[in-house]
């Protein structure tokens, strides 16, 4: 398969990106690992006229930890992420979410930012996102624009990114006291895309209570989406198997999966009720197992 | 659309050309440079037989731009044996019968030496993941772990063993300095 024609520019840095996109508005393309894009393209369901290489913009990929944020710049690559060890000391499900993503190959060239964008509706860093209420950044040449995630993933493709944007960086809440997450997808091989994926961040209150509550859902809907029903029936609870089972209802509930090869929408719902329950346990241990 | 201009290496060789942006690098390493030994199998970045080395790390050659390639250095299955000497991978292969249509083989054989340069010696489970990005329609997995079994012991046995195994397997005069990587 071809990609129909395009241009093809590799700016040296951030501002020539910016001014690219600014001059060819809705005509160019960013490039960053190309494992969403390429695909896209040789499928013709993306016909670009004009392709902006990010490959040698120095700066976006670095990984850094604030006194309340988790920074991780939109070119790191998932491999880089999954090893990094900010991540692997203090952050096992922005790692497992890391290590499951497509195949060996895919991880040492996909970025988290690039997916982001892409906004696959069985894409995996969005639920992470979503569950963890992070924040995505994106830079234009008028400045800088924080979007929460739960107001970025708009759509199937579609997310709150201007064409003049690029995105730079992903900011998830530090972790502190009592909170743990868990990431559990369900997928027919290793490297397909999830037929359904939950990830939950649970906050533990010191007499046991869960005081804080995300859930983030993958592959059920249009565009990953957050569970608010499940976070509901969560919040103010002692974590129990039937807390985790009315969440999981609760965010099967709000799932709105399409029948597809992968199976019926009823064993979809199913699939997320069971998936919640599972993260919400990792979660559990996770979160009562750290002090901060 | 303007044609650009690249240059890269392809296994130690320095290589130019003139591509149109859209050129995909397994069509650039094919039916430009004729190093066909590199394989087009599912055209979706999914089977990998495609995988070739870009600055060290494996990648799908049908999933990359050759434009993206621009400056960096390229490694194939043609660059994988030392003249008539094979790599221990492809012995291992060969010794094992680790292919049956031999379809999926080169980019068998070039993630599995990204997996052995990671992990010089991977468990059986940390190979079955290290080639999940590869497909046999064949379904000769079982020889296929084996073959990169066999070649992870070779590969450690030439890194620790005097200098006269090493040169053997590399195929080159490293004669000086004792090996102490192992």
């Amino acid at each position: 398969m071809i990609p129909a024609p395009f241009d093809y520019v590799r700016p040296p840095d951030l501002d020539g990106a910016l001014k690219i996109l600014a001059e060819r508005e809705g005509e160019a393309k960013l490039l960053s690992g190309g494992y969403s894009l390429l695909p896209l393209l040789k499928l013709r369901l993306a016909q670009p006229g004009l392709l902006v290489d990010l490959r040698d913009v120095a700066g976006l990929d670095g990984i850094v930890e604030t006194d309340d944020e988790l920074r991780i710049g939109a070119r790191a690559t998932h491999r880089r992420i999954h090893e990094n060890p900010i991540i692997t000391g203090r952050y096992p499900t922005v790692r497992d979410v890391a290590g499951g993503i497509g195949d060996p190959q895919v991880r040492n060239w996909g970025t988290i930012g690039g997916s982001c964008a892409h906004a696959d509706p069985a894409s995996d860093w969005p639920a992470l996102l979503l569950a963890a209420r992070a924040t995505i950044v994106c830079r234009s040449g008028a400045g800088e624009r924080s979007i929460p995630a739960r107001e970025f993933f708009l759509d199937t493709f579609t997310t709150a990114i201007t064409p003049t944007e690029v995105l730079v960086e992903i900011r998830i809440p530090r972790r502190g006291k009592g909170v743990g997450g868990g990431y559990t997808k369900l997928e027919r091989r290793v490297g397909d895309f999830a037929t359904a994926g939950v990830c939950a961040v649970l906050r533990l209150a010191d007499d046991g209570r869960i005081a804080g509550a995300g859930v983030g859902v993958t592959g059920v809907a249009e565009t990953p989406f957050a569970a608010t029903d499940a976070e509901a029936a969560l919040v103010g609870a002692m974590p129990s198997e039937e807390t985790f089972r009315a969440a999981g209802a609760a965010a099967a509930a709000q799932s709105r999966p399409s029948a597809d090869t992968r199976g019926p929408v009823d064993y979809k719902r199913a699939m997320v009720a069971e998936l919640t329950v599972r993260s919400l346990r990792t979660a559990v241990e996770r979160a009562m197992a750290w002090r901060g | 659309m303007t044609m650009q201009h690249i240059t890269l290496t392809v296994n130690g060789e320095a290589r130019e050309a003139d591509v149109e942006p859209r050129l995909l690098l397994v069509h650039l390493l094919r039916d430009v440079f004729g190093l066909t030994g590199t394989h087009i199998g599912c055209d979706t970045s999914n089977c990998g037989a495609c995988t070739v080395h870009v600055n060290g790390e494996t990648a799908k050659s049908c999933t990359m731009l050759a434009v993206q390639a621009n400056g960096a250095e390229i490694k194939t299955i043609e660059g994988m044996a030392a003249g008539a000497a094979l790599h221990p991978l492809q012995q291992g292969f060969w010794d094992q019968h680790g292919l049956q249509c031999g379809f999926c083989t080169p980019g068998m054989i070039m993630q599995a030496a990204w997996l052995l340069g990671q992990n010089p010696d991977p468990s059986e489970e940390e190979i079955r993941m290290g080639i999940s990005g590869n497909l046999c329609r064949c379904t000769g997995y079982v020889n296929i772990v084996k073959a990169i079994q066999q070649a992870a012991g070779e590969l450690k046995a030439s890194a620790s063993a005097p200098v006269v195994a090493a040169a053997t397997v590399e195929g080159q005069d490293v004669s000086a300095e004792p090996a102490t990587a192992g």
